[in-house]
Parts: C-alpha cells; sequence; structure tokens
C-alpha cells in the first residue's frame, strides 16, 4: 500500500529512549529515537542485535516503559498508562508473534486461539483464524504434535483472532528454515492485506525486506534510515 | 571446596523459600520423633529408678481381717522376697475453706526401718509417730493442692471416730504416682488425697489390732506370678481376700503404663506421616530441579564429572536439606520434650522428673529423617545419574499433552481454556497432583485425628455425667447397711431422690481367662444410675444374669448370651456360672452389673445397700455437706459436679497445649506441600502465564490458572482428608486404649469443619506468597528465552 502521510499515525514516537542501568554502566538501548507508524502500513524493523528493535517493539507493545520520551497510540499517551490500562491496551489493541511461539502447551491449537478469542471485543472465531493461517486440518491438536512452523502460524492465528489494531512479530522465523519461515509470513501477509492491520515485522533477514511497505533500519538505538518500496513482493517470491 | 559444592549452596539459597517449607516439615516429624521417644524415655527412667529405690510392690491384695501370723506364711510362696501387710481404709474428710467433704485413702505407715516396701519419699516434715492418733503425713499433690503444710491441719472421720489431724509430713510414693480417688475421671488432688498414719494408731482406729487388711508383695525376677496370686487367693480366701492382682491392674502404675504406650503410639504415627511428606516434597523439587539442569547434567558428564559424583551433588542438596529440618527438629524437639515432661511432673508425682536429652533419640530421630530423605530422592537422583551426556546436552522435548481420558469425556468441551488448562496440567503430572492432594490430605487427617480427641472426650465425659450416672452425688458406706439407711439418708438436707445399689468384689471367669471386677446390683427401676448400649441408649437392668461392660466382655472374650462363672469375693463366697445378659458401653473403668435383688438371692442376703445415689436441691447443699461430713458411716462421697468441673479442668490444662502444638505442625505440612506445588508449577508454567500476561490476561486472572490448579487439588483433598482424619482417629482410638480408658471414635461436623479450615488458611496463605511471584513476572525475559 502507499503510505497516507496525511492521516493520524497510528504511533509516533517522540525523543524516545530506553536506558538500562548495569554494573557495567548505563546501556542505551534507545536513544532519543522518532518514529511514526501508519494504520494498515507493513513494517520490517532490521538492524544488528542490540540496535533496539526489540526494545522499541516492547515499548509500542506495552510490555516496557521508556525511560524518556513519549509514544502516542492514536492519539492517546501510552507512556502515561498504568498498569491495568497497558493490560487492557494488550488485550483489545495489540497481536503478538514471538520466535519461541509461546504456545499454551496444554492447550490444542484451537484453543490457543480461544484463549485471546474469549477475552476480546470483536473477534474472528478460532476455526476462521486457523483458516487464515491454513491450519484449519490441525485445530484439535496440541503444540507438542505440530511442526515449528505450524506453531508460529498458531500464534499468528491467536495473534490477529482479536482483530487487533496492531500486529507486532518479533523474529517470527527466527527459529524456521526458509521454506516454513515463507509460510508465516505468507499469513502475516495476508492479515496485512485482508484485515487492515498495521503490522511490524522485527527480523534479522534483510531478505524479507521486500515485502514490506517501509523498511526501517536501526543502529544503536536510533533509526539509521528509511526506505519505502515502490514495489513490493509477495512473501512467496522471497528467498533466502 | 569445590566448584559443585559452590553450586549446591547457590541453589540452595536460590530454592531458600521452598528448602524451608521442606526443612520445617522434616523439623516437625523430627521434633515430635524426638520429644515422644525422650519423653517415654525420661519418664521410663523415673519410674524405674523410683520403683527400684522405693521398692515398689510386685503384688497387691485386700481382704477383711488378716492375723499377723499369716505374714510368715505368705513370705513363704514360692517366689516371695518380702511382705508387707498394712491397714488401709477409706475416710472422709472436712477441710477448712472446702465447701464439699473431700475423701482420702488411709495408709499405716510400718514403723521407721521396717517399711520394706512402697517406701514413701519424704518431700518436707517427718513421718508420724507410729502411736499417734492425730498424726498424718499427706501426698504432696493433696498438700500442694490445698496449700498444706507440716503443722497444717483438717478433720476426719476414721472409722466413725472423728480425729483432728495435724500433718507432720508430705511425701510421694511409688503406688500413688497417679492419684486418682474411686469414681472420679481424672485426679482430683485438692479433695482427694493419700494418708499415711503410724501404723499402731491406725490398727486401733480400725480395730484391727493384731490384724491387717491390706498386703503387697516383692517377688523375684524368676518367680511365677500366677502362682504367686494363686496361693495368696488361698491364703487370704478364708480372710475375706478380694482377689490380689499384679502391678497391671494396679491403678496407678496402670495409668503411667497407658500414658507410656500412648507416646509410643505418637512416636509411630506422626513421625510417619510428616516423614512420608517430606519425603514426596523432596521427590518432586529434586526431580524438578534435575528436568532444569539437565543441561547442566549433560555438560558435567562431557566434562568428565563422573556419574558418582552427579549422583553425590544431588544427594548433598536433599541432605542439606535433611539436615536443616533434623537442626532444627532436635532443638524444636528437646524444647518440646521439656514441656511436655514438665506437663507429665503435673499429672505424676515422682520425686524428680526430668526431661533428659536421650542420645539414642535423637539419634533415631536424625537418621529416620534422613532415611525418608534419601527414600525420597532415590528415584530422581537415579535419572540423573542415567542421562546421557549427548542426550542431556540436547534440550528437553517440549512438554506433551495429548487428548486425554479427560478430552474423550467431552467434559473439558464444556469448560473455558482456564479451566481446561488447570485440568490439564493436573492430569499431566499424574503423581506430583496426587500427591499434592494426599499431602494436604495428611495435613487434614493430622489436625482431624488431633481435634478428634475433644470429640471423643466430650462424648466420653457426656456418656458419663449425662447419660449414665445421672444422680448429684454418690455415698459408699463404710460396711453394707440395711435399708433403712436410705431414710436415714433421705431425710438429710436437700436429699430429693436416693436410690441404692448393693457392690461386691468379684472375679469372673471364662475358659483360663479371668478378670477381677466390682459387682454393682442395680433396682430395676433404677432412674439415676443408667446402664447404656452401644448407642449410649440407656435399658433396664435384666432381671437374671449379668450384664458385663464391653470391656470386661473383650477381656473374657464373651458375648451377650454366653456363660461366665462369677466368684463373689465377700461373705459366704458364692460362685455361680451365669449367662451375660447384655453388654454395656463403658469408656471408663470396666464394670459389671446385676440385678439387685438377684445379687441378694445369690448372697443369700436380705436387702441391703453399700451406697446411694442421690439427687439434690441445690439450695441445701452446704447444709448436706455439713451432715456428711459428720456422718461416721459414710465411707466415700463423689460430687458429680464437682468431678465434672475437675475433669474438664484437667483436660484443659494438658490437652489444650498438646493441641495447639499439633495444629502449628499440621500446618506446616500443609503450607510445606501447597507452597512447593504452586512454586513448583510457577516454574513449569512461568512462560504460559508470561504469554497470558502478554495476550492481555490480568494478573488475577493470570494467577487464577496457576493458584487454579492447587484450588482444585485442594477440594479433592478435602474429602480424602477428612476420610483419612478418620482412619487415623480410629487407629488412635484403637491403639491409645489403656486398662482403664477406652477412646470412643466419635467426630463432630464441627471438628471436620474448624480442621478444613484450618487447611484453607494455611492453603491460602502459600498462594498468596505464590502470587505475589506471579504479579512480579518479567515478560520480556521470560518471552526472550528458550523453555
Amino acid at each position: 500500500m502507499n503510505t497516507p502521510q496525511t492521516a493520524q499515525p497510528t504511533f509516533e514516537a517522540r525523543r524516545l529512549s530506553k536506558i538500562y542501568p548495569t554494573a557495567a554502566g548505563d546501556v542505551i538501548a534507545l536513544d532519543e529515537l522518532d518514529l511514526e507508524i501508519y494504520r494498515g502500513e507493513m513494517i520490517i524493523l532490521l538492524g544488528p542485535s542490540g540496535s533496539g528493535k526489540s526494545t522499541l517493539v516492547n515499548i509500542l507493545g506495552g510490555l516496557d516503559r521508556p525511560t524518556s520520551g513519549e509514544v502516542l497510540f492514536k492519539g492517546a499517551r501510552l507512556t502515561e498508562f498504568d498498569d491495568a490500562a497497558l493490560t487492557r491496551y494488550r488485550r483489545f489493541n495489540i497481536g503478538f508473534v514471538f520466535q519461541f511461539y509461546n504456545l499454551i502447551p496444554s492447550l490444542s491449537a484451537r484453543e490457543n486461539v480461544a484463549l485471546v478469542t474469549e477475552i476480546a471485543a470483536d473477534p474472528l472465531s478460532p476455526e476462521d483464524a486457523l483458516h487464515l493461517v491454513g491450519l484449519e486440518d490441525r485445530m484439535d491438536h496440541f503444540p507438542a504434535q505440530l511442526s515449528g512452523g505450524e506453531q508460529q502460524r498458531v500464534a499468528v492465528a491467536r495473534a490477529v483472532a482479536k482483530q487487533p489494531a496492531v500486529l507486532l512479530c518479533d523474529e517470527p522465523t527466527g527459529a524456521l528454515d526458509a521454506k516454513t519461515g515463507i509460510r508465516v509470513l505468507e499469513a502475516i501477509e495476508l492479515i496485512n492485506r485482508e484485515l487492515g492491520t498495521t503490522s511490524i515485522v522485527i527480523t534479522h533477514n534483510a531478505s524479507i525486506a521486500g515485502m514490506a511497505d517501509r523498511v526501517i533500519s536501526m543502529a544503536s538505538g536510533r533509526v539509521k534510515s528509511v526506505e519505502t518500496n515502490a514495489h513490493k513482493v509477495v512473501a512467496s517470491t522471497l528467498s533466502w | 571446596m569445590d566448584m559443585l559444592d559452590k553450586k549446591l549452596l547457590r541453589e540452595l539459597w536460590r530454592l531458600k523459600g521452598q528448602i524451608l517449607a521442606i526443612a520445617l516439615v522434616i523439623a516437625s516429624g523430627v521434633a515430635i520423633l524426638i520429644m515422644a521417644l525422650g519423653t517415654y524415655a525420661s519418664l521410663e527412667e523415673s519410674r524405674r529408678a523410683y520403683y527400684e529405690q522405693n521398692r515398689f510392690a510386685d503384688v497387691f491384695a485386700s481382704a477383711k481381717r488378716v492375723p499377723r501370723s499369716l505374714i510368715a506364711s505368705i513370705e513363704k510362696l514360692p517366689g516371695v522376697l518380702h511382705a508387707e501387710a498394712r491397714l488401709v481404709d477409706a475416710a472422709i474428710l472436712d477441710i477448712e475453706g472446702l465447701a464439699e467433704p473431700a475423701t482420702a485413702q488411709l495408709v499405716s505407715l510400718p514403723a521407721y526401718g521396717e517399711a520394706k516396701l512402697n517406701i514413701p519419699y519424704m518431700r518436707a516434715g517427718r513421718r508420724p509417730f507410729h502411736n499417734r492418733h492425730d498424726e498424718v503425713m499427706v501426698n504432696a499433690a493433696f498438700a500442694e493442692a490445698n496449700n498444706f503444710s507440716p503443722g497444717d491441719g483438717f478433720a476426719a472421720i476414721i472409722n466413725g471416730h472423728k480425729r483432728n489431724l495435724t500433718i507432720t509430713g508430705i511425701a510421694v510414693s511409688p503406688e500413688f504416682v497417679y492419684a486418682i480417688g474411686p469414681g472420679v475421671l481424672v485426679p482430683d488432688n485438692k479433695r482427694f488425697g493419700i494418708l499415711w498414719m503410724g501404723q499402731e494408731a491406725l490398727e486401733d482406729d480400725l480395730d484391727l489390732e493384731g490384724a491387717f487388711n491390706d498386703i503387697s508383695l516383692r517377688l523375684s525376677v524368676s518367680a511365677n506370678r500366677e502362682a504367686v496370686i494363686d496361693g495368696l487367693d488361698r491364703i487370704l480366701e478364708p480372710y475375706g481376700g478380694v482377689g490380689a492382682f499384679d502391678r497391671t491392674d494396679q491403678v496407678s502404675d496402670a495409668y503411667l503404663e497407658g500414658e507410656l504406650d500412648q507416646l509410643t503410639v505418637t512416636a509411630r504415627i506422626f513421625p510417619t506421616v510428616f516423614l512420608s511428606v517430606s519425603a514426596f516434597l523432596l521427590n518432586v523439587l529434586l526431580s524438578r530441579l534435575i528436568r532444569l539442569e539437565r543441561e547442566q547434567i549433560g555438560l558435567l558428564k562431557a566434562l568428565g564429572y563422573t556419574n558418582r559424583a552427579v549422583a553425590l551433588h544431588y544427594l548433598k542438596f536433599a541432605l542439606a536439606i535433611t539436615t536443616i529440618g533434623a537442626a532444627i527438629g532436635v532443638a524444636a524437639g528437646s524444647w518440646l520434650g521439656h514441656r511436655v515432661t514438665w506437663l507429665y511432673g503435673d499429672l505424676f508425682d515422682f520425686p524428680t522428673l526430668a526431661y533428659h536429652t536421650n542420645e539414642a533419640g535423637i539419634a533415631i530421630g536424625v537418621l529416620v529423617g534422613v532415611v525418608a530423605a534419601i527414600v525420597g530422592v532415590i528415584q530422581p537422583v537415579r535419572s540423573a545419574v542415567a542421562l546421557a551426556p549427548a542426550v542431556a546436552m540436547a534440550p528437553e522435548a517440549p512438554l506433551t499433552y495429548n487428548n486425554s481420558i479427560l478430552d474423550a469425556s467431552g467434559l473439558l468441551s464444556r469448560l473455558g481454556n482456564a479451566t481446561r488448562m488447570i485440568l490439564r496440567h493436573i492430569v499431566r503430572w499424574p503423581f506430583r497432583s496426587s500427591a499434592t492432594a494426599l499431602g494436604i490430605a495428611a495435613s487434614l487427617g493430622l489436625l482431624i485425628s488431633t481435634l478428634f480427641f475433644l470429640d471423643s472426650i466430650d462424648h466420653m465425659f457426656e456418656t458419663y455425667f449425662v447419660y449414665s450416672q445421672r444422680q448429684d452425688m454418690t455415698l459408699v458406706f463404710a460396711e453394707k447397711r440395711e435399708p433403712g439407711a436410705i431414710r436415714e439418708v433421705e431425710h438429710m438436707p436437700g436429699v430429693m431422690v436416693a436410690e441404692p445399689n448393693r457392690t461386691v468384689p468379684a472375679r469372673l471367669r471364662s475358659g483360663h481367662l479371668k478378670e477381677r471386677a466390682g459387682i454393682i446390683g442395680l433396682p430395676p427401676d433404677s432412674l439415676l444410675y443408667r446402664i447404656l448400649d452401644e448407642n449410649t441408649a440407656d435399658f433396664e437392668i435384666p432381671e437374671h444374669g449379668i450384664v458385663l461392660s464391653d470391656k470386661l466382655a473383650d477381656d473374657l472374650a464373651v458375648q451377650a448370651g454366653d456363660s461366665v462363672v462369677v466368684e463373689i469375693l465377700e461373705e459366704n463366697r458364692p460362685k455361680r456360672l451365669m449367662p451375660v445378659s447384655a453388654v454395656t458401653t463403658e469408656y471408663i473403668g470396666a464394670g459389671a452389673y446385676m440385678n439387685i435383688h438377684a445379687l441378694h438371692r445369690m448372697m443369700r442376703e436380705g436387702p441391703s445397700v453399700s451406697g446411694l445415689y442421690l439427687t439434690i436441691d441445690k439450695r441445701d447443699l452446704n447444709r448436706l455437706y455439713d451432715e456428711v461430713k459428720e456422718t461416721p458411716s459414710i465411707a466415700g462421697v463423689t460430687l458429680q459436679s464437682v468431678a465434672y468441673k475437675a475433669a474438664q479442668e484437667t483436660i484443659a490444662e494438658n490437652l489444650y497445649i498438646m493441641i495447639f502444638f499439633y495444629i502449628g505442625f499440621a500446618s506446616v505440612i500443609a503450607i510445606g506441600v501447597a507452597y512447593n506445588n504452586a512454586r513448583i508449577a510457577l516454574s513449569e508454567r512461568a512462560r504460559a502465564l508470561a504469554t497470558l500476561r502478554v495476550l492481555g490476561f490480568t494478573r488475577f486472572e493470570a494467577s487464577s490458572i496457576l493458584l487454579g490448579e492447587l484450588a482444585v487439588l485442594t477440594v479433592v483433598a478435602l474429602p480424602v482428608g477428612c476420610l483419612f482424619g478418620y482412619m487415623l482417629a480410629a487407629f488412635m482410638a484403637a491403639n491409645m486404649a489403656t486398662e482403664l480408658v477406652r477412646i470412643p471414635l466419635v467426630i463432630t461436623p464441627f471438628t471436620y469443619g474448624i480442621s478444613m479450615l484450618v487447611v484453607l488458611l494455611a492453603v491460602a496463605a502459600s498462594a498468596l506468597i505464590v502470587r505475589r511471584r506471579v504479579d512480579a513476572l518479567d515478560l520480556i525475559s521470560v518471552l526472550k528465552t528458550r523453555e
């Protein structure tokens, strides 16, 4: 999609800093970072280890708080939310996908998705969500009975079933081989396209960059460059 | 210190909460064991030394009037070392400041230097002179309860003679370590005393010059006890002998023996439960630790550490916890031992009773704790040894959950996800789940089986004082009286109803089994003294045959419908084969009952009474007391309300303190089990819980899933614990019964309720502690790491 720069951004980060004090001195994870992300965008966040990608996504997802600066979500000051408000924020607005899937081992695929739909405001049915990621035949399998790629697609289905405003994916293909990884990316792409979910995908893997609307590269806690893809490619044509 | 030991110390520190919880369970078991063994040894040793030094007799007998010349032939019985003849009788006392009459047992004291057996141990003052009618020495408990010192005095009626007595000394005696008066449940030292009097004076007062009515024998080690008893009975029979008996039937020693037996039961049951639970807790904790450290174990082995070193490392972990527990247990057990021995010092009168640190008991306590720990951890340690290095270093396969029976039943589909997670986790770890439920059940069972004693005693008292003995006062005449005595007493102030009884000493036989018993003859229409069936419903004394208490029936191995040989040991000593017409429920003592008219016919006597049961108008109570104190023919008096109150006070002093301790111990188990279960579940599920929090579940929702498991297991544990408590109580009731007291198995709903409440509170407290950890979960770091 083309970036509608005139609309209100989904996220606005202003002079965002995160500093971890350690015995060996302060570690600066984010250094006065400024950023805007718009509704429906597919963002790929690239950068080496320690560049601050995960810290940024954790703050955007309401899992962590910045040391200074502020984040606005659709104009609301996220940085002023208390714990309970952050829990509600995650519950109703954010979908997470992690590198290690984080499925509940004692719940089946369908039940892992239902875990979220039960507490969401306007969810998809677990069956529809699993259909979106191509797992309609594996719905009653437990995590241990699914391959890594399948588990990650359950995680994607779980993340999008609540129809979140934002999908945050931290290295979603990091633990997968290329073929399985691409199936997961296809699922994320489909959701971004069909549901218009703002999606932010963290990766080490520059080969994925082609599927983004914008590619944001980070280094040392700052945005190093922002590239807008004139010609997005579909995930199925990616390779690495 | 090598690196593995350093690792060990750090692990111990990291897991300190769980370790402390387990150590306290071990400590409780070790403490109770050491307390019970130590107290047992102290009591037993004090008894042995006391009996030895003060020459407690082996065989005892009473008779009516036996010429002293027979002593020589008694001493000639094979196996008899010494015989000591003396005079024994009952007396009514009038103590200043005490409205109701007290009673006493008079015992003659041979001249100084001549006492060979049952020698009193002087506490204060001097012995009475042998010919002084106004001098007595009293037992220490009686003196203490009435604040008597040598020089004080009181009035007494001795065989119809009114005497003003002066206390010359205070003593204790091996015969009266537990000084309990006739017709009461527990000692009432204020209203019952032992009075030692000079032999010459008492001979004179009892009109027994040149004779005796009581004899004690000391036997050689090799003596044939039964033969001596039979020989003594034969000699005393013409002189009104009422049957000789050995120490097992001597009241004071029987109580002491019963208490020692109960300590043995305590030493067996309680530590077994505690140490089994601690073995399970160690098993679960170490299994989890070894699973978490699987890669480290693989690495250690890859680096060249032997299996032995790995096994030893984890064994040391278990032994370190046991050592902490045992150390606390030894300290707490010794303290408790002192405390309990001190309580026994109040109940039992020894010259000295001190808790001696019992090295053997401590060694046994610690050893049992260590063995329990090793049994508990042997399986996880073996699993660590069995890990091949290459396998160990690869991460463990993810936990598999399958469609279990729970899913097949279709039950789960109707439940929410949270409930599903809880139930599947419980089923996934069946051993741990059931052991947790059993642990909580054990705690509940211990509580119930401890508190049950209060119910049991309540029921015992209620049965005794409310259902069976409905009189306000019991009078015992010195000699059997004509029926006219009933009317005399009826005319005393305040007496509303007077019902007679005729009581005779007897020997009962069935085959080779024989028992001594007092047969109480009761009128068929008796309203005051009632005999009870097994449901404590009262029934009328049958016209024919003999009614036996359940204890006597058991001892004689007979039941209703069988026959026993009844041999009366008084007057013309009739002997008959009689049917057992009924068996009556009695928790205290072992009585036998006959229709009073049938008893008169058997004795070939006219109507006569040995004592009376009275109901009294309370307004005239003090006037009645005064008259009883002045009536020479009355040798004994028991006041139901006073006896009831005294019994309750004694129970309160002794039992409540112990119950308080046991509630603490049982809570330790509940907390230890619940806390460990929740902590381990948290360590296993931190990732799932953090995921839930990330997905937008609130803290409350996330922790409910963790603690829900504990709640479900607790709910399962409650009925199991109630059943376990019932069984434990039944076991204790059966095993703690003594020759003198049976423990009825009665558990009230209140006991079940309060026990469940204590367990629920203990579990809730543990859950709250763990909940705080759920709240503090670091969401990001949990999600970043691979399981």
